[in-house]
């Protein structure tokens, strides 16, 4: 881009490509549904041990939404997508504090509760 | 400049460096708008999947505590769940196309791209609704138990964000149709596009949490 284009960005739009093209997008929908078909085999299949199952499907989503980011929300690590890769980084912050806290705390307390029906018992 | 500082003082609408300045601020009004709708949007939708992952958390914690009902084991048809995620996966890439039919001005892409999203995104709904009304024939309503609760909170959630989404673009043909290609109304179809990619991000989560892990405890 010459330094006087006026047309050349230098900063962009989430959902915004410099060169926003059909390719984008097939590459994507073509990975988007390769992970698809992997998760729904995994999730049915008895050729995996089952207790690593749930880690493959974890990850797997993973990737899937990082798919989605890049090709359909064209989220890049380039210098023009700073600002919205921070404010990405951030809301995964939070939703990673809110998701695991829960479940932290949670399991914690499910483990050092009572049985309900003891409980029930005192009560009485 | 400094009109443009007052208006954009994180620079979003530029880089940092000085150099572009002179021709910044005389090409950046149009672009540095739809960059900050965008930037603006973006944050709409982070704070919005911020809202699901409580949700999510929630069923998280609930999942196992079907009070002796049946669980989603018993309930998930995985089948019904794929074709689901293929509906909202194509509707998805759809958009995307249609986007690039209204940057480009062509308005078969378009109209054409944007009326198969709709299906698609309608095909999806009417199979929810088909999902919800048989579990609740069943006895598997949301009041069965706090599985059951969590699970029809956190689907239904989603399944809103979807029937809101076909709303407004069935409002976006209408605006591109009486208004034409017009820089807001883009600005618009490009948050709109960016609200449904998202709500496949969402899914994607959604299916793999809920249904996948769900049907094979």
């Amino acid at each position: 881009m010459s330094e006087f284009d006026p047309d050349g960005p230098t900063d962009v739009a989430p959902g915004e490509d410099d060169a926003e093209s059909v390719l984008t997008y097939v590459v994507g929908l073509g990975l988007a549904v390769a992970l698809t078909i992997v998760s729904f085999f995994i999730a049915g299949t008895s050729l995996v041990w089952g207790p690593s199952i749930p880690v493959a499907l974890t990850v797997l989503a993973i990737a899937q939404m990082g798919v989605h980011l890049v090709f359909f929300l064209h989220i890049t690590t380039g210098p023009d997508n700073v600002n919205n890769v921070m404010a990405l980084a951030f809301g995964v912050l939070i939703v990673m504090l809110i998701m695991a806290g829960s479940l932290w705390i949670m399991s914690h307390m499910n483990h050092n509760m009572m049985p309900m029906e003891q409980l029930m018992q005192m009560q009485r | 400049m400094s009109g443009a500082a007052a208006t954009d003082p994180h620079r979003l609408g530029r880089s940092s460096g000085h150099r572009h300045a002179a021709s910044e601020h005389a090409a950046g009004g149009l672009h540095a708008k739809r960059i900050i709708t965008g930037y603006g949007f973006w944050i709409f939708l982070l704070s919005d999947i911020i809202m699901f992952s409580g949700f999510f958390a929630a069923y998280a914690v609930l999942s196992g505590n079907t009070a002796d009902g049946p669980s989603g084991k018993d309930l998930f048809d995985l089948r019904n769940v794929a074709i689901e995620t293929a509906c909202l996966l194509f509707s998805s890439f759809t958009c995307g196309i249609g986007g690039i039919g209204a940057h480009t001005r062509r308005g078969l892409w378009f109209y054409g791209a944007m009326t198969v999203t709709f299906l698609f995104g309608a095909a999806f709904l009417a199979l929810e609704i088909h999902e919800f009304a048989d579990l609740v024939a069943r006895g598997a309503g949301p009041t069965r138990s706090a599985f059951l609760s969590a699970f029809f909170t956190l689907v239904g959630c989603h399944g809103l964000h979807v029937t809101a989404g076909l709303l407004w673009l069935l409002t976006m043909m209408a605006q591109v149709f009486a208004k034409g290609y017009r820089a807001d109304i883009l600005r618009r179809i490009l948050c709109f596009s960016l609200f449904w990619h998202a709500l496949d991000i969402i899914w994607v989560a959604l299916f793999t949490v809920v249904y996948l892990m769900g049907a094979g405890q």
